[in-house]
């Protein structure tokens, strides 16, 4: 027969060792299924804080799952406790994992202790996407936003999290930044931790 | 030095949904625009039927006296044709990369309705860099 002994046959699917997950995707394949995502939800809302809410859903879905499955694969079953710990781990572990690179930067805000901000040049999801005019502040990176979120709030720290366009200087384009806002009790546990 | 007079994108139906003008010579106010869209698209569908030889796909470069169109059709029925100086060469490339830019920056852009006129900032964008870059490449030459 074909195949036999090339390929081991677990009976027991826990026996199964985790997929390494490197493949790529094509980007072309994601950029359209991600088009149709914002198209279809365009035709369930009637206006833009309703359309980016829904994307933020969308994404908080995926980031919740991403969590469990980086935890379990790259982490021996561990998650991060402490919040620049869970931080440089969605800095750099999750978007590697998603984007295949590490985010651009990762910054504290200056003017709240609570609030902390991912940017990125090019958001990948954002690559193909001209926002038009009458859309006003729109950013698709709110699925983005909404990832970010799955990964905190599933890692226990509930957090508000918001894609923004940031205009640079000498750039035609401006980059998306992040912004994280902790809830409250994170920042007390944090304190209490020391 | 421009080489390029001005491109066009029509839409399946003859509608044009894209019009930009380089340069000073041969530039068209916008009805005019318009008009050379669907005449275009009419002569060239024209053409596929008078053509001699059979699975002839239409007219890919109409040569003037003062002037070179070089037409490019993508498999959907899309055109994009430039009209640029006499003699002016490697379009067909340039055509088939402004077809890519269409086909990232317009298709992917969940806020494009298709068949409808292009108004894509980062389009846009990138069409300026192809066809500066094409100049160089050109006065390089």
């Amino acid at each position: 027969m074909i195949g036999v002994g090339k390929i081991k046959q677990y009976s027991n699917v826990l026996d199964k060792p985790l997929s390494k997950g490197k493949q790529e995707v094509s980007l072309s394949a994601f950029a359209f299924l991600f088009s149709e995502l914002v198209q279809y939800n365009q035709t369930q809302v009637d206006n833009i804080a309703e359309l980016e809410r829904r994307l933020e859903d969308a994404g908080y879905a995926v980031g919740a799952r991403v969590l469990e499955l980086l935890c379990h694969r790259d982490k021996g079953n561990r998650r991060e406790t402490r919040l620049l710990g869970i931080l440089s781990f969605v800095h750099s572990t999750v978007w590697k994992v998603l984007f295949g690179k590490v985010a651009d930067s990762l910054e504290k805000g200056t003017e709240h202790e609570d609030e902390y901000m991912i940017s990125e040049k090019e958001l990948l999801v954002n690559r193909f996407i001209s926002i038009p005019k009458d859309m006003g502040t729109f950013n698709c990176g709110a699925f983005v936003a909404g990832i970010v979120r799955g990964v905190l709030d599933g890692a226990g720290f509930p957090a508000v999290v918001t894609a923004h366009f940031v205009p640079v200087e000498g750039q035609q384009r401006p980059r998306t930044t992040i912004l994280i806002k902790f809830a409250e009790e994170v920042l007390r546990r944090e304190a209490r931790l020391g | 030095m421009a080489a390029i007079y001005s491109l066009y994108i029509i839409n399946k139906s003859g509608g044009l949904i894209f019009y930009k003008d380089y340069g000073s010579s041969g530039r068209m106010d916008t009805n005019d625009s318009l008009r050379v869209a669907s005449l275009w698209h009419s002569m060239h569908a024209i053409s596929q039927q008078l053509s001699p030889i059979s699975g002839c796909f239409g007219i890919e470069l109409l040569q003037a006296d003062t002037f070179d169109l070089h037409c490019f059709q993508s498999l959907t029925g899309t055109k994009f044709f430039v009209v640029c100086e006499p003699g002016t060469q490697h379009m067909e490339g340039l055509l088939k990369h402004i077809y890519e830019l269409y086909t990232d920056y317009v298709l992917k852009n969940p806020f494009y309705e298709m068949e409808m006129p292009i108004r894509c900032e980062l389009f846009d964008i990138n069409l300026t860099q192809a066809i500066q870059k094409d100049r160089v490449a050109l006065l390089a030459r």
